[in-house]
């Protein structure tokens, strides 16, 4: 008999370990190790952002006024800033506060877009018209007005960016999760399971959700990166974090803006570290869309 | 066969079934320009263990009874009874119970299988639903059992539906069909996406089913050959109603209405030869919207043998003394009997 049915029958058993997550990574570095790379990448900058406090040569206030603009160098592999402070501490701890506005506000969106869309392209008719109209009156309003004028009542601060972060992408997100939510809707194992007395809940938990999953993903790995970029524009207008705490963002339109002649370092540090860490969530991400689609595998 | 047994308690009885969809127009004041009357008038009853099949083009309705009859759709008019209970204003949660007793069998195979569950969870999600699945191994034993049904090997069950061929997945809609022990089973168009070698496999399944189950089938399709091959009982379906409803070989051998006969001279026959000479009755025309149906018999404007009377007013479905309902003025008056020797057929 031929040994490539026996193979096909013994192969899934034999790789099959008992933690999901061991099998997921194995799977992961064997299919996609580009988006493996991703997410190592990630893990790092996470790492690094974590223990900034043990990484970090210097303080993020270290100023030293005779050492200003100065080019990398081996005590400052990074150089210093108009201030004369460690650009490579700064990155550390920017990575802090850059990772954490970024993760809690694109995840408070994507949240938002999923309960929304989910709620709007599943149910239609009168909940849909409603829920759309909100959020057309919603994204008439343009995002830096609303910005201001929250920041302006409550003052800046980190809890503030990431709420109306959250909101403002998570609002104008629910759009595109809802018409994949429509889409999804008209297979007919939608209908099936709803014939067999499914609870609306649960049919958006089994069968909706999983299969919108890869439009989630994508929005929220795209999410990330706009997130710290919008992060880095407010804080350029004095309503992001509040200096002198350091986001990557604002060094990059502060500071690094300011001194782009006299010390480009100043500006493609905080650059580079923002377009790698935003390249590899996306590699990543996208793994991930293909790793959890079984078509996909074998592939 | 079977019609001394009309005395015994329906399974299903359909009455006077009307399904109209209001069409709307305009922004603000919604103004109800028209209604799309989908099912208008439909009555019929299924005993317990037949196999009973509506035919028709597409847009006749067929499907939109059939929806009815699951209570995914709320009638407009008429009474829908299961098993005696009249289930036309239930609700969801009133239906609940019901639908383990009604389960359907989708036409695409495709569509129909959540391609990110594994064929296992897809048949056994029935019971999930019901809260039949907390004894993992009582689960397990029945998920295996309903497999093995529908001819599906053990090792398929941690596979997923796009690693299987059309037939292979129409099995697993039929073993999810089955999962809950119903009594009657709702196919609509099941083979009509099939390759033709896999539609015999499947439509010997589905008897075979029928006859170690014991299940009811209400079968929807257009297939003439299909129909012919596992009904009981048939009714023909034009425009939202129902034209004639017989016996199975009743209606094959003697098909009454003018609009049967043209559909059934439309099936090819397989000898060259016969199929070359043989008497042909094409409908002209297109199906007429069923926004706006002919006057009369809806029939009339295609039908070949359509009298002044018939734009008229609209013939009932009435019976001859064999028990074939036909919806004709041919046969309602003297004149009509005379014609009706002149039908071929």
């Amino acid at each position: 008999m031929s040994t490539r049915a026996a193979e096909l029958v013994s192969a899934p058993i034999s790789s099959k370990s008992s933690w999901p997550i061991i099998d997921f990574t194995r799977r992961l570095v064997r299919d996609k190790p580009l988006g493996a790379a991703g997410g190592l990448i990630f893990l790092i900058f996470l790492f690094c952002g974590i223990f900034a406090d043990i990484i970090a040569p210097y303080g993020i206030n270290d100023t030293d006024l005779h050492r200003r603009l100065e080019a990398p160098s081996l005590s400052f592999p990074l150089g210093t800033d108009h201030l004369g402070r460690d650009v490579l501490s700064r990155i550390l701890y920017g990575a802090q506060l850059s990772m954490v506005v970024a993760f809690l506000a694109a995840g408070l969106a994507t949240i938002i877009s999923i309960v929304l869309g989910l709620a709007s392209g599943y149910f239609g008719g009168k909940v849909d018209m409603i829920i759309q109209r909100m959020v057309d009156a919603w994204m008439t309003f343009p995002d830096l007005v609303l910005l201001i004028v929250v920041v302006s009542v409550v003052g800046p601060g980190v809890p503030q960016i990431i709420i109306i972060l959250g909101l403002l992408y998570g609002i104008a997100g629910s759009r595109i999760v809802r018409g994949s939510v429509v889409s999804v809707k008209e297979n007919m194992y939608t209908h099936a399971a709803q014939s067999m007395g499914g609870r609306n809940l649960y049919i958006l938990r089994r069968h909706i959700l999983p299969n919108v999953m890869p439009v989630v993903i994508v929005l929220f790995t795209t999410r990330i990166g706009a997130v710290i970029l919008a992060e880095a524009g407010l804080s350029f207008l004095g309503l992001g974090v509040p200096p002198p705490a350091p986001t990557w963002g604002s060094m990059l339109s502060g500071t690094g803006r300011t001194y782009m002649y006299l010390g480009p370092w100043l500006a493609l540090a905080p650059g580079l570290c923002l377009t790698i860490v935003v390249y590899s969530i996306n590699v990543y991400g996208d793994a991930l869309r293909d790793l959890l689609d079984p078509r996909m595998r074998g592939r | 066969m079977a019609m001394n047994e009309i005395e015994s308690d329906p399974l299903l009885q359909v009455e006077d079934l009307k399904v109209h969809f209001p069409v709307t127009e305009g922004v603000l004041g919604r103004k109800q320009v028209a209604t799309v009357k989908a099912v208008d008038g439909v009555s019929f009853s299924l005993r317990s263990g037949e196999t009973f099949s509506l035919v028709g083009e597409s847009g006749c309705g067929k499907s939109t009874t059939a929806l009815s009859v699951m209570r995914m759709l709320t009638p407009t008019a008429g009474r829908i009874a299961f098993a005696g209970e009249d289930i036309t204003r239930h609700t969801p949660a009133m239906m609940r119970p019901i639908r383990r007793q009604i389960q359907m069998v989708y036409q695409d195979p495709f569509s129909s299988l959540n391609p990110r569950m594994k064929i296992a969870d897809i048949i056994g999600e029935p019971l999930v639903v019901h809260g039949m699945a907390s004894d993992k191994t009582f689960y397990r034993k029945q998920v295996a059992e309903l497999m093995d049904l529908v001819g599906l090997l053990p090792n398929m069950a941690d596979r997923y539906p796009h690693e299987f061929s059309g037939g292979q997945r129409q099995r697993v809609g039929i073993a999810r069909a089955l999962a809950l022990r119903p009594r009657l089973i709702v196919c609509d168009e099941p083979v009509s996406a099939l390759d033709v070698s896999i539609q015999a496999q499947i439509i010997n399944l589905f008897m075979d089913l029928q006859q170690e189950l014991g299940l009811t089938y209400l079968f929807i399709a257009h297939d003439i050959s299909v129909v012919r091959h596992m009904s009981d009982r048939v009714a023909v379906m034009y425009l939202g109603k129902i034209v004639e409803m017989a016996d199975r070989d009743a209606l094959f051998d003697s098909p009454r209405h003018p609009y049967t006969q043209a559909l059934l001279s439309a099936v090819p026959v397989a000898d060259p030869a016969i199929e070359s000479h043989r008497p042909q009755q094409l409908i002209v025309g297109e199906v007429p919207s069923v926004r706006n149906p002919p006057s009369g018999c809806r029939f009339h404007p295609r039908c070949v043998q359509a009298m002044e009377q018939c734009s008229q007013t609209a013939p009932e479905l009435e019976a001859n003394q064999q028990g074939h309902l036909t919806s004709c003025h041919l046969y309602g008056s003297a004149e009509g009997r005379l014609a009706s020797a002149e039908v071929p057929g």
